[in-house]
C-alpha cells in the first residue's frame, strides 16, 4: 500500500502567542511545528505501515525551511519526503494550494492520501477536501478512527452529535482529527537517519497538469482586503454601585444592547 | 465566468434527520441583510430526502425562495451526493453569494463545492458585509463595488482578516454557528418553492454508510456552549452553583468553573476553563466569583463578551471583562435570573 501524508509547518499558536511591543504578532519568536492534526494523520499512516506494511511519503508545500517538518516525519518513520517550494507558489489561498498539492500528488502513486483536518494557523479545513476534488477521488473528513479492509478504508467520521461509520474504496483521501491517536516520538536512530536522508524538492517546473492561472497569489480567488492582529481588549466598563437592583438593571440593559436577550 | 450573470444570496439550509439546523435560520437572517444592500432576494437551498415540507419553516424565517433537491441519495449526509446537488444548483441558478454553516457538514461540503465550481471559499466567518474591494482606491487597480467582505479569525483567534472574492462567483463563505441573528418567525409566511433534481449517478465517490452512531450526551461539552456561566472560589460552597445553573438555564447556556472549584472537589474537571482545563470561546462568558488568574483568563479571553461579577474591585478579571459589576453575586445573580425569566416568557 502506498500512502501520501500531507503535512504543514505552522507557528505554534497553542503554547501561547508572542506579541511585539506594538501589539502585532511576533511570528519570529514563535516555534515552528508540525501541525497537530497532520501529525495525527502521519501517525495513522505509520500505524497502517506497522500493521500491513506500507510506503509512507510525506509531502509539504512551503518555504525551504519547511524541510524541518519533513525531517521530523522521517525521524518518526516516514519513508520518503517531498518538499514543494517555489516563489511563484507563494501567497496561495486554499484553492491555489490544493491545486498545487494535487498536481504534486499526481506525480506519485497512491492508495491513500491523509491530510490533517485543519492547520492551526489558518483553521480553514479546506485544503484536504479540495485536493480530493481536484483528484476526483472520495473524501472522508473528520476521521476519528481509521482501518483498512482489502481495498477499502473504514472510517469513523465525526459530526457534532454522532459519528458515521463510512466505507470508501481506495484511492481516497482522509482528513484526520488530532483525536485519532497519540503520535509517536522520533527515535534517536530515526533522527540520525533523517538528518542524512534525502528530501526531494519540486518546483513549479516539476508539477504537471497545473495551470499557471491556478497557482500562487495570482491564482487565488480569495484576496485579503485587510488583516490585522486582533485588537487586544481595551478597558471594559465598570459598574461600581453596590445596590444589587441597580446592578441587575445595568446587566439587563447591557444584555439587551448586545442582543443576548 | 461572466460575473454579471450571478444574482441573489443563497444559503445552504442544513437539515439532519429531516430537522433544520439552527444555522439555517441564522444564515437566512444574515442573508436578508446582505440581500437588502444588494437589492436582491434570499434563496434557501434545501437538500435531503422527504424534506420538501421544511420549506415553510424556511419561509417563516425570511427565505424568499426555496430550491429543494429531494432525492433518496440525499437521505443522510454524504460528501459526494451533497456536493453534486449543491454544485448543480449553483451552476443552474448562479447565485452571487453562497453561505454555508461552518458545521461538521458545512466545513466538508463547502470546500468540495468551491473546488468543483471554481471559486474561493472563506472559512468560519464571524462578520459579513457588502462593501468595496479594495477597501480604498489604489492606483492601477479597479475598485469593485458591492463585494462580499468576509471577516474571520485566524491564528487561533489572534488575528482577524477580511477577505474578498472579487473575480469569481459565487462568493462563498462558511459562517460560524451562533454568531448571526435569526429573524423573528413570521407564521404563515410563504416562499416560492422550486423543485430541482440534477440526477444522481452513484460511483466510488458515493461512500457507503455502514452505521450511524448517535452520541449519548453525558456531560455537555462546555466548548460547544454559546453562553457559559462560570463560577469560582468566590461562590464559597458547591451548593451555591445552583444559582448559576438557574441563570444558565434561563439563558440557554451551560455552567463552567475555575480550577479552584475543581481542586476543591465541587465540580468535575470536564467543566474547568483555563490553561489546564478547556479553552472556550462562547458568545457570552459570565465570570462569577472568579478572581481571574492569568491561567483562567487564557482559557476564556476569546469569548465575544465577558461579564464579570465580583465583590473585589481590584480582581484581575475586571481587566478582561467588557462589563464588570462590583457587587455581591449572591444578591445580583438570583435577581437577574428572576427578571430574565419574566423577560423571556
Amino acid at each position: 500500500m502506498k500512502i501520501v501524508v500531507c503535512i504543514k509547518q505552522v507557528p505554534d499558536t497553542q503554547g501561547g502567542v508572542q506579541f511585539n511591543p506594538d501589539g502585532t504578532l511576533n511570528r519570529a519568536a514563535m516555534l515552528a511545528i508540525m501541525n497537530p492534526d497532520d501529525k495525527a494523520g502521519l501517525e495513522a499512516a505509520l500505524r497502517l505501515k506497522d500493521q500491513y506494511g506500507a510506503e509512507v511519503t510525506v509531502l509539504t508545500m512551503g518555504l525551504p525551511k519547511a524541510a524541518d517538518v519533513l525531517r521530523e516525519a522521517l525521524a518518526m518513520g516516514a519513508d520518503k519526503a517531498i518538499l514543494v517550494t517555489d516563489r511563484v507558489l507563494g501567497g496561495a489561498d486554499t484553492w491555489a494550494t490544493s491545486q498545487t498539492i494535487a498536481a504534486a500528488i499526481r506525480n506519485l502513486e497512491y492508495d491513500l492520501i491523509i491530510t490533517g483536518r485543519q492547520a492551526i494557523d489558518g483553521d480553514t479545513a479546506q485544503v484536504g477536501p479540495q485536493i480530493s476534488e481536484h483528484l476526483n477521488i472520495p473524501v472522508i473528513s473528520y476521521a476519528q478512527k481509521l482501518q483498512v479492509e482489502g481495498d477499502h478504508v473504514i472510517v469513523e467520521r465525526q459530526f457534532e452529535d454522532r459519528h458515521h461509520v463510512l466505507k470508501a474504496k481506495m484511492p481516497c483521501l482522509i482528513t484526520a482529527l488530532a483525536e485519532l491517536n497519540e503520535p509517536r516520538y522520533m527515535t534517536p536512530g530515526g533522527i540520525f537517519d533523517a538528518c542524512k536522508a534525502e528530501i526531494t524538492t519540486w518546483g513549479r517546473a516539476d508539477l504537471k497538469d497545473l495551470d499557471d492561472a491556478n497557482i500562487g497569489l495570482k491564482g487565488s480567488p480569495t484576496k485579503i482586503a485587510k488583516a490585522s492582529d486582533k485588537v487586544r481588549k481595551g478597558e471594559g466598563e465598570m459598574f461600581n454601585n453596590l445596590d444589587p437592583d441597580a446592578a441587575v438593571a445595568y446587566l439587563l440593559e447591557k444584555m439587551q444592547e448586545k442582543h443576548i436577550i | 465566468m461572466n460575473l454579471e450573470e450571478y444574482k441573489g444570496v443563497f444559503v445552504f439550509a442544513q437539515q439532519v434527520d429531516n430537522e433544520l439546523t439552527g444555522i439555517a435560520f441564522e444564515l437566512i437572517g444574515k442573508g436578508k441583510d446582505l440581500a437588502k444592500d444588494l437589492n436582491t432576494e434570499v434563496t434557501a437551498v434545501l437538500l435531503g430526502s422527504g424534506v420538501k415540507g421544511l420549506a415553510d419553516e424556511l419561509a417563516a424565517y425570511g427565505a424568499d425562495r426555496v430550491i429543494v433537491v429531494d432525492d433518496p441519495q440525499l437521505k443522510d449526509y454524504r460528501t459526494e451526493p451533497y456536493t453534486h446537488a449543491l454544485a448543480s444548483v449553483i451552476n443552474e441558478y448562479k447565485p452571487e453569494i453562497m453561505l454555508i454553516g461552518a458545521t461538521a457538514i458545512g466545513r466538508d461540503l463547502g470546500p468540495r463545492v468551491s473546488a468543483r465550481v471554481h471559486t474561493g471559499l472563506t472559512a468560519d466567518c464571524t462578520q459579513l458585509e457588502i462593501g468595496d474591494f479594495p477597501l480604498v482606491v489604489r492606483e492601477g487597480q479597479e475598485q469593485k463595488h458591492n463585494q462580499l467582505l468576509m471577516t474571520r479569525p485566524a491564528f487561533g483567534g489572534n488575528t482577524i482578516a477580511t477577505i474578498a472574492c472579487p473575480d469569481n462567483r459565487p462568493q462563498m463563505a462558511t459562517v460560524r454557528p451562533g454568531v448571526m441573528q435569526r429573524r423573528e418567525r413570521v407564521e404563515g409566511a410563504k416562499a416560492e418553492v422550486i423543485e430541482y433534481n440534477p440526477g444522481f449517478t452513484p460511483d466510488d465517490k458515493y461512500v457507503e454508510i455502514m452505521d450511524i452512531v448517535k452520541s449519548v450526551a453525558t456531560t455537555v461539552d462546555i466548548m460547544d456552549a454559546n453562553i457559559l456561566v462560570s463560577g469560582g472560589r468566590g461562590l464559597g460552597a458547591p451548593e451555591n452553583f445552583k444559582m448559576l445553573e438557574e441563570l444558565a438555564e434561563v439563558l440557554g447556556g451551560e455552567v463552567s468553573c475555575s480550577r479552584a472549584v475543581v481542586d476543591a472537589g465541587w465540580k468535575d474537571k470536564e467543566l474547568q476553563v483555563g490553561q489546564t482545563g478547556k479553552t472556550v470561546r462562547p458568545q457570552v462568558y459570565f465570570a462569577i466569583g472568579i478572581s481571574g488568574a492569568i491561567q483562567h483568563v487564557a482559557g476564556m479571553e476569546e469569548a465575544d463578551l465577558i461579564i464579570a461579577i465580583n465583590k473585589d474591585e481590584t480582581a484581575p478579571i475586571f481587566d478582561v471583562a467588557d462589563y464588570g459589576v462590583v457587587g455581591d453575586a449572591f444578591k445580583i445573580v438570583p435577581k437577574l435570573t428572576e427578571l430574565l425569566k419574566k423577560n423571556v416568557k
